[in-house]
Order: structure tokens, then C-alpha cells, then sequence
């Protein structure tokens, strides 16, 4: 399972990447794996929406289960990866680079504190398994 | 595949039916009336028959087989309940007919209705709901009008187990509720210092499945009721597992303020595929006012020499109708008929047997499969049907093998709360040795898994169709080359 440096993590399986103010936010290999075989992403927002911390930006259904994205900021939605409604599978392949999910300007980019580093990600992760 | 579609099978003017020369003027359709584009197959009768023959053996169902689906209750439906809803009095009714004119459709009802208070311990019963699912709808429909009429117009959350059915956060959600989710704790009950937390002036309910989709029961379903009514919100409870509780456990004695039974799965009719459903609902004495209508009640009690007179009434607070007409009768006619068919001690025993042949299987099961919450378990049973060191054998793989065996598989990736979940619900209608042929198919099958995993990455090798790509059936919608405009 790939956890790269760099990235934050939530405990909801969301990864941020964080650059300035903005913050892109996809969700990680573990909670792809979870799902397992992705067919559907179903979003919750639209570009210059604004949105709070816990909203939810997208519902990303599987074979076998459906789950929620939240956000763990609150910000203005900058971008939308619409490649995604034409190939969920991108979340399986690589969910790192091409299966981000949106792109935030964060209203307080402190908020973000909270979240895991790569290694605590692990460390979290090998307590669940 | 075996057998080809009927599309495939079609020949150019063959036909089924020479209707007689006409002895009247011809009269041709108007134009605007004439499509062309309907690529309608032709065929001769007997094809048609073969076809339909052909493709009705393909089943697998309760009658040809063991069907252990978890959280589904698919034992069998008595042959006596067909017989009874075929009778003519009752199957030619009609449900615009005056109710003076069917006053033993509806006196089957009432006594319905009461069989299933008395076996629920709830005040009053609706019959009209159409299944499960609607029947929780109805419940939050209920718990909303509740807290409107009382202004407790801030009271907008429900309260759903992680353990729950999908239909309980789906009906809360249409009903217009925040729908927040309670953790289990390590024993599979809810999470009472969870619950407490969200324990204040905005709750609305709780939904909770007792026993749960675990196959547990929750030890701690006096104190969530409790904590629930205190904080003044409802609670819902889901019959859908009352299987293990007929004759043991009343869910009105307990404090449950509504509760949806499942007639097709408690009181045997066919479903999934088979039939329709029936979800019944059922409330306590103060929230009595407020079910769906039709319901059935005595307008005149009669006396010695005249019956009673039954007729429909609607509650004075009553969410509405929630179906056309009084819901499925039919099923309830087959419903009625087994519960009058087992009696009170009869339907015991079959909570008796249920729960017995659940754990037997489980203990058997428990030995090739880890079990998360080993617990002596209600109606049914999870198990992980994954292996930490056989990493590319997952629960979908154990499924498709047992077809090969023989068996329709278990309730896979379900509940949510267990990785790689096998959900076994036996049912109290099969005998040991069917339980025991099954526990022996898991058992070659874990050693498969470990020995010769090929075979089960392959499976199911013995059906007329092998593994379905799952994922390209979820991504690709369109069936077909040709749509209807």
C-alpha cells in the first residue's frame, strides 16, 4: 500500500496535498483498496462553490459499497476532476496523481493541522487492518 | 450461455397463432399509429414454451436448494399458504368491491392485524406498507410528524447503528432527517457513550436492528432505549430479524415506539425475485393515531345472531396513505395462514430452531473462518471469508465456489463492519444434514483456497455462467445495441 511523503491524511481516508493556500484532496490507496473496483463518482459540489470543514464532496460507489469524501477544510472549490465520471477507475489505478478529486482555496489553511502524517497514516492504518 | 435469447431464436414469418379469416371489412390502422422500428421476435408456440421452459430451470431457488442469505430469511414457504390464497372467495376479489361485500378479506386482516400485535406487543398495526424499506419510511414519516405536532421543530437528527441496513439512513434521509451514525463497540452493541453524546435537544431517533445484521443481540437495547426516550427522541426498531424473536421477545414490552415486521421473511411468503414484500407497521399506544391508512376495524360489534361488521378506518393523525389501495392482501393472506398454522408455540419453536441451527452451523463454520465477534449469535452469523495469509482469496471468490457445490452463497460484503463479510442465515426450515453438507463445503473450500486457489479465483466452473464481470456491469449501462427512441 503506497502512503507518499508529503501528503496529510484524514482519518476518513481523504490525502491533501497542500500548496500556498490551495489544497488538492483525493483519497488514499488504503480506502481504495477497502472499496475495491470503483464504478461510479458522484459529486456533491460545483466549482466556486464554498464549503465547509465535514461536507461532503463526493460519494464514490463500488462493487461492493458506497462511501463519502468529506472535506477536512473549509474553503472555495477551485476545480472539479471530471475526468473521473468517465473513468472511476482512475481512483484504483492511481490514486494519487490522476483521480484527485478537487482542488480547494482554503479559508484557513491551519485547519488542516489536525490531520495525519504519512508515517502516523500507516501506523493507523496497520491498526485497523 | 445454454440457452440463446428470444431475439436469437427468431425466424422471419414463423408465428404461434393463425387467427381465422376475418368475416367483418378489414380496417387499417391510421399511419401515425404504425411503427416499424419494433424488432419484435417470431416464433412458433413451442419454441416459446421451450425457451421459457429452458430458461425457468436455470433458477435457483428455496424449492431446488439451500439459500443461507443473510439478513434475506429465506426458509420455506409452506405450500399451504399458495393453496389458501388461491381460494376463490379471496383470489377473485376485487379492491373496488364495497367492503360490506368482502367482509372476509377484511376480517383476515383484523385478525392479521392483531395476530401481529399480540406477537410484537405494539398497540396498533398498519398492513398497508408494502415492504421493509417502506415500512421504515413510514417510521420516519411517524417520528417527523411526531415532533411537529409536539413543535419540537429542532429535533432533525436520526440516529443509525454503523451495523444498520442501508435502508435505515436512506428512509431517514428521504424523510428529511440528518442522519448520524453510531459506532459499535467491541462486543457488536451500540456504543452507549456514542449514544450519549448525541443524546440532546436535536435528536429526533434511533433506528435499531435487534437482533442486529451481526446475528447479535443488543445486550444494551434497554439502556439505548432509555437514553433515546430521555433525551426525548423515538425509537425505531427493524423487524427485519424478528425471526429470532417470535415467542421469546416482545419489542413493544421493551420500549420500541414503532417497528416494521417483514411478513415475507417472519411469516414465509416468497420474495427476492419470488414475490412481493409486506412491511407492516406496527406502534405503541401513543403514537397510535398516527398510522398509515387503511386500517381495518369493527363498526359494528354485532351480536349473536350477526357478525361483526368490519370496515376501513383512517387515524385522526395519520401520515397518509403510503399504497394504493390496502397493501399486498395477498401476502397477507399467506402470512395469516401460517401463523394461525403454528400457533403461539409453533411460532416459538421456530425462533427456537432458527437460533439453534445458527449456532450449530457457526460453531462448525468458526473452525476454517475467522469469527470477529464470537458470541453465541441469534438467527445468523459474519465471518471474514478472507485468509491473512492467502492475501488474493477474498469473500467474492468463497461465494462463487460454493455455486460449484452447490449452494447459493451467503450475503457477501455485508454488514459494512466486517472485512470481507459472509452474512449465514440458515433459517430454522433445514436439517442438520443440510447444515452439515454445507459446513463441509466451506471447510473444502478453505483447504482449496490454501491448496489449489485457482480454483476458487475461477469459480463458479459448473453453472451455465461463469464469473460476471462485476465492474463492467456497474460501469456499462447500456445492454444493448438497439434503444427504443
Amino acid at each position: 500500500m503506497k502512503t507518499p511523503e508529503g501528503l496529510k491524511y484524514a482519518k476518513t481516508d481523504e490525502w491533501v496535498k497542500l500548496v500556498g493556500d490551495e489544497a488538492t484532496i483525493g483519497i488514499s490507496d488504503f480506502a481504495q483498496d477497502q472499496l475495491s473496483d470503483v464504478v461510479y463518482v458522484e459529486f456533491m459540489i460545483d466549482e466556486g462553490d464554498a464549503v465547509n470543514k465535514g461536507d461532503t464532496v463526493a460519494t464514490v460507489e463500488s462493487v461492493k459499497a458506497a462511501a463519502d469524501v468529506i472535506f477536512p477544510a473549509s474553503g472555495e472549490i477551485l476545480a472539479v476532476n471530471e475526468d473521473l465520471a468517465d473513468a472511476p477507475e482512475l481512483l484504483n489505478s492511481d490514486p494519487y496523481e490522476k483521480s484527485w478529486l478537487v482542488k480547494i482555496k482554503l479559508d484557513d489553511p491551519s485547519e488542516l493541522d489536525d490531520l495525519m502524517t504519512a508515517s502516523e497514516y500507516e501506523a493507523y492504518n496497520a491498526d485497523r487492518e | 450461455m445454454t440457452e440463446k435469447t428470444i431475439y436469437e431464436l427468431s425466424q422471419p414469418g414463423r408465428q404461434g397463432v393463425r387467427f381465422p379469416e376475418s368475416d367483418v371489412p378489414e380496417q387499417a390502422l391510421p399511419d401515425a399509429f404504425l411503427r416499424t422500428e419494433i424488432n419484435l421476435p417470431e416464433l412458433s408456440e413451442l419454441d416459446v414454451v421451450r425457451h421459457f421452459t429452458n430458461l425457468s430451470k436455470l433458477n435457483y431457488s428455496i424449492d431446488g436448494g439451500f439459500y443461507p442469505l443473510g439478513s434475506c430469511t429465506m426458509k420455506y414457504n409452506p405450500k399451504i399458504n399458495e393453496e389458501v390464497a388461491r381460494l376463490p372467495g379471496l383470489a377473485h376479489t376485487h379492491p373496488l368491491q364495497p367492503s360490506v361485500t368482502v367482509q372476509g378479506n377484511l376480517y383476515l386482516m383484523h385478525t392479521l392485524q392483531e395476530y401481529l400485535q399480540e406477537i410484537s406487543g405494539f398497540y396498533r398495526v398498519s398492513l398497508s406498507p408494502a415492504a421493509g424499506a417502506q415500512g421504515e419510511l413510514v417510521g420516519a414519516l411517524i417520528i417527523k410528524k411526531f415532533h411537529q405536532i409536539n413543535e419540537n421543530y429542532k429535533r432533525v437528527k436520526i440516529l443509525i447503528p454503523d451495523s444498520a441496513h442501508g435502508t435505515n439512513p436512506a428512509t431517514s434521509s428521504m424523510s428529511g432527517f440528518n442522519v448520524v451514525p453510531l459506532p459499535s463497540d467491541e462486543r457488536g452493541n451500540v456504543d452507549i457513550e456514542a449514544l450519549k453524546t448525541e443524546c440532546d435537544e436535536t435528536l429526533a431517533g434511533l433506528m435499531l436492528t435487534n437482533p442486529n445484521t451481526l446475528g447479535l443481540f443488543d445486550e444494551n437495547v434497554e439502556e439505548v432505549i432509555r437514553l433515546v426516550h430521555e433525551a426525548g427522541g423515538l425509537v425505531y426498531g427493524d423487524g427485519a430479524n424478528l425471526n429470532a424473536l417470535l415467542g421469546i421477545l416482545r419489542p413493544g414490552d421493551v420500549g420500541f415506539d414503532i417497528m416494521h415486521f417483514n411478513l415475507h421473511k417472519t411469516f414465509s411468503t416468497p420474495h427476492g425475485g419470488g414475490g412481493p414484500g409486506s412491511g407492516p407497521v406496527g406502534v405503541a399506544e401513543h403514537l397510535a393515531e398516527y398510522l398509515p391508512s387503511p386500517i381495518v376495524t369493527i363498526i359494528d360489534e354485532g351480536d349473536d345472531e350477526t357478525p361483526p361488521l368490519f370496515d376501513f378506518y383512517e387515524p385522526t393523525l395519520s401520515i397518509g396513505r403510503m399504497k394504493s389501495f390496502y397493501g399486498h392482501f395477498g401476502v397477507h393472506i399467506r402470512a395469516y395462514t401460517y401463523i394461525a398454522m403454528h400457533g403461539i408455540k409453533g411460532l416459538r419453536d421456530i425462533a427456537e430452531k432458527a437460533v439453534l441451527n445458527a449456532n450449530y452451523l457457526m460453531t462448525k463454520v468458526k473452525q476454517d473462518y475467522k469469527l470477529p465477534y464470537d458470541r453465541t449469535c441469534m438467527h445468523e452469523f459474519v465471518v471474514e471469508g478472507a485468509w491473512e495469509d492467502i492475501p488474493e482469496v477474498h469473500a467474492l471468490d468463497i461465494s462463487k465456489r460454493l455455486m460449484d457445490y452447490g449452494f447459493h452463497p451467503p450475503t457477501n460484503y455485508f454488514p459494512l463492519i466486517v472485512h470481507e463479510a459472509l452474512m449465514i442465515e440458515p433459517t430454522e426450515t433445514e436439517n442438520k444434514d443440510t447444515l452439515d453438507s454445507f459446513a463441509s463445503a466451506l471447510k473444502a473450500i478453505a483447504k482449496e483456497a490454501r491448496e489449489k486457489p485457482e480454483l476458487l479465483h475461477g469459480a463458479p466452473f459448473t453453472t451455465p455462467i461463469r464469473r460476471c464481470d462485476e465492474v463492467k456491469a456497474a460501469r456499462d449501462l447500456v445492454l444493448c445495441c438497439w434503444i427504443p427512441e
